[in-house]
């Protein structure tokens, strides 16, 4: 039975996967891509497949291709940045090839709407010599995620599917079908020389890798995602989500334009020679990377070298993301017709910015506050990737490079010379995701900075998923709590306290024993994530200003969205979730929890 | 030639409620048999920053209403209605909630917030028509403040091509049962603020 419902493009693929009869699903979170697992989690009730967070992308490929070699259908699911994490893992899978069907989602962030920076994942799959499947919106996505199994192992290759924002996040009627029942065959069929990637075994898997391509090739072309409408002498090739944006605006303009839409690599070539020799001109239209446009200035060499070729250079932007304004400027340039002037919005100027900050109560805050209290101005403050690099306009967040390069960074800037304090932070699950190497490499080359973990025991940023320090699983079961602070001794750390910011007295006490610590010390600043304390039904008394307030501001700054100032004194609003440090910043002891 | 039957967009601050009234939207029109699509805000803008949802019923193309396209704009929040004004097609209305979230550049002190005729002028410039309501106070009315979103979508169910019966069924799939009650009087007193 088929029926339509209203999907996020991320639940749209966790259909498709399980329409495909998916047996595991690994992923590490990460904006766009977090909710396939979500979705999975909340449909797998029966957990008749395995669907985990794992430590970091590149482990949770490692145990997708686990699966896979073991006849189970797997798949693996990131963000962009996350790959790069995978890619050694990625590079050598296209090698050695698959069990049953394979699939890496990789979700890509043109315009960084939440990520450091805006790589597109289609050079990754060209760069591996595997295929790539680019969805332009939800029902597409869910299509292509159950053929990607197919194709995975037609041609016994790990198969990308590479969602961008605009399509993990956007929402779309759908069409959904019942689940496949589940490829879990549970044997390993030794093969060293298809598992074992020794030279002699590499050598020929590489050979055997690059004659794939061609069938690859030949196979895709027919692929429904590839479809070419040949009309008017003037045409258009996008991909992806920039074929929807150029076929609203061939709509719209009702001109007579050739089309091929893309939506599967390696690309179609006959359909682009065949493009190419029908038209005098073209525009390629795609996101971020000149991918398509580089193959058909290529391919025009034999097809028809006099064919205009018009792209990035000048009509079309290699960074951020599209949209249809600019696509439809693009095609009017093109034919030589008006563009439509930007829409400009000046009274906006009149609006205050509204950025995006820390919760009301978020203890990061407050260890960010007392770090800054003890370690001064002048000292460095490396961070990392989480909520916490929202608080840059603390002083306290001076580096965000990649997940767990805090630590490596502070080494660095020690061992580069830096006689200032170093203290970096990095959050619980951005440590243990890829700053537990660091801290190693710290304690083993004698790095004298300090660590600190702000373990608010979830991973925020990305909406709450549980890690290993969480006692609990993707599914909600409970598993071993791994503790932070053995782990920091264990690799080598000298001095490892915990504290609790909410207690300012204390948490400065001990960043103060940090500091004058000789060697490497870590302290980890334990409070649950307000968001995550109230899901769970804590809930503490809230604060407010007393008479007392002498109007200094100096709670102002702290910068708690909660504080508020009017007339000449210091206001607490709803927001306030009761962590108290306001109260034991206040130097006129103005603030109180109200009495009930 | 138009390219949908009705693009809206959905403004407001992370937490406000913006995702709902396009679930509802959304899952109303699949009801009703027509193509919809849109394109939402998650991750980094969500802790209090500005958010925006894009809305196209009868659409078969990209999820993301064109700049001056938006035949309804619905604002959560006042500044986030002149944020997002320029979405607004010249025939469009603006449909706005006028009790104001203070941004944390506000409340520390660092920026100011303009007082709402001057918020709701430009505004009245770049659409036909601008519908300002205290859904705050409508939402409290109805029984909690948190309904406030579900004001706003009464309000709009009178300018979207969608049955007041299917919003509601819709509305009844996404809100817990024991706060249906009070989010259909939430529904019916935003509806009637702009009969
Ligand atoms: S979500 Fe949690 S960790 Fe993130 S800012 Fe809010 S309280 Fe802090
Ligand atoms: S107690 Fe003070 S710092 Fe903590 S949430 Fe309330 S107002 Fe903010």
């Amino acid at each position: 039975m088929f029926v339509r419902e209203y999907l996020l493009g991320n639940a749209a693929i966790a259909r498709g996967l399980l329409e495909a009869g998916v047996g595991l699903v690994a992923g590490y979170p990460g904006t766009p891509s977090s909710e396939i697992i979500e979705t999975l989690v909340d449909l797998n009730s029966e957990r008749s497949l395995h669907v985990e967070w794992s430590v970091n992308e590149k482990v949770a490929l490692e145990v997708a291709a686990g699966a896979s070699w073991t006849g189970s259908r797997a798949a693996v699911t990131m963000k962009h940045v996350g790959l790069n994490v995978a890619a050694d893992a990625f590079m050598t899978l296209a090698y050695l090839g698959v069990g049953a069907g394979l699939v890496v989602i990789c979700a890509d962030d043109p315009y960084c709407h939440s990520s450091q920076n805006e790589q597109d994942s289609r050079r990754y799959a060209q760069f591996a010599g595997i295929p790539c499947l680019d969805p332009k919106n939800p029902g597409e996505a869910k299509e292509m995620a159950a053929f990607a199994f197919e194709l995975s192992e037609k041609f016994n290759i790990p198969v990308m599917l590479r969602p961008t924002t605009r399509v993990s996040h956007a929402r779309a009627n759908v069409e959904i079908g019942p689940d496949e029942a589940h490829r879990r065959q549970g044997k390993f069929i030794k093969n060293p020389a298809r598992r074992v990637a020794l030279p002699t075994h590499a050598r020929p898997l590489h050979s055997e890798l690059l004659a794939k391509q061609a069938a690859m090739e030949e196979a895709l072309e027919s692929a429904p995602w590839n479809r070419l409408a040949l009309r008017g002498k003037v045409g258009i090739i996008a991909s992806g989500i920039a074929g929807l944006y150029a076929e609203e605006v061939i709509f719209e303009l009702d001109e007579d334009i050739s089309f091929l839409c893309i939506g599967a690599y390696p690309l179609p070539k006959r359909l682009i020679s065949r493009m190419l020799s029908h038209v005098s001109r073209v525009l390629v239209i795609e996101e971020l990377e000149p991918v398509v446009e580089e193959q058909v200035q290529i391919l025009a060499r034999i097809a028809n070298p006099n064919v205009e070729i018009l792209g990035k250079e000048g009509f079309i932007p290699r960074e951020g993301e599209l949209d249809y304004f600019l696509v439809r400027n693009a095609i009017a340039r093109m034919l030589g017709k008006a563009e439509r002037q930007a829409l400009q919005n000046p009274a906006v100027s009149i609006l205050p910015p509204r950025p995006p900050s820390l919760c009301a109560g978020c203890s990061h805050r407050a260890t960010y506050y007392a770090m800054r209290k003890v370690f001064g101005k002048k000292a460095i403050y490396p961070s990392d990737i989480g909520c916490y690099t929202m608080a840059v306009n603390m002083g306290t967040v001076d580096t965000c490079l990649c997940m767990g390069a805090s630590i490596t960074l502070a080494s660095g800037i020690r061992f580069g010379g830096e006689t200032e304090g170093i203290c970096c932070s990095l959050g619980d699950s951005t440590f243990l995701h890829g700053g537990m190497t660091g801290l190693l490499n710290a304690a083993y080359n004698k790095a004298r900075i300090t660590v600190t973990i702000l373990d608010n025991s979830t991973t925020a940023m990305t909406g709450h998923q549980p890690n290993p320090g969480t006692g609990m699983t993707a599914t909600g079961e409970a598993t071993v709590q791994v503790s932070i602070e053995a782990l920091a001794r264990a690799l080598g750390a000298g001095m490892v306290e915990t504290v609790d910011p909410y207690h300012m007295d204390e948490t400065i006490e001990s960043f103060q024993r940090a500091k004058e610590y000789p060697g490497l010390s870590v302290i980890i600043a334990r409070q649950p994530c307000v968001i995550k304390a109230r899901r769970s039904g804590a809930r503490r008394k809230p604060f407010q200003v007393s008479e007392d307030c002498i109007g200094c501001k100096i709670c102002l700054d702290f910068g708690c969205p909660a504080i508020e100032f009017e007339r000449d004194m210091a206001r607490i609003n709803a927001l306030c979730t009761g962590c108290g440090v306001c109260a034991a910043i206040c130097p006129s002891s103005a603030i109180q929890e109200v009495a009930r | 030639m138009r390219t949908s039957e009705c693009d809206m967009v959905i403004a407001g601050v992370g937490g406000q409620g913006v995702i709902l009234i396009s679930d509802v939207i959304g899952r109303a029109a699949v009801m009703a048999g027509k193509p919809v699509c849109g394109a939402e805000t998650h991750g980094m803008a969500q802790r209090g920053g500005s958010v925006i949802n894009h809305t196209r019923i009868g659409c078969r193309f990209s999820p993301m209403v064109a700049l001056g396209g938006a035949d309804v704009l619905v604002a959560l929040e006042p500044g986030e209605a002149l944020r997002f004004a320029h979405f607004l097609s010249p025939a469009g209305v603006a449909l706005v909630n006028t009790r104001p979230v203070l941004p944390s550049t506000v409340t520390c002190g660092i920026a100011d917030y303009p007082p709402l005729p001057e918020i709701l002028a430009p505004l009245k410039a770049q659409c036909s028509k601008v519908l300002a309501m205290d859904a705050t106070a409508l939402a409290e009315k109805a029984g909690t403040a948190q309904a406030m979103n579900v004001v706003m979508l009464g309000a709009l169910a009178r300018y979207i091509p969608l049955s007041e019966e299917l919003i509601v069924q819709a509305l009844s799939l996404v809100v817990p049962p024991r706060f249906l009650e009070v989010n259909k009087k939430a529904f019916a007193l935003g509806k009637a603020e702009v009969e």
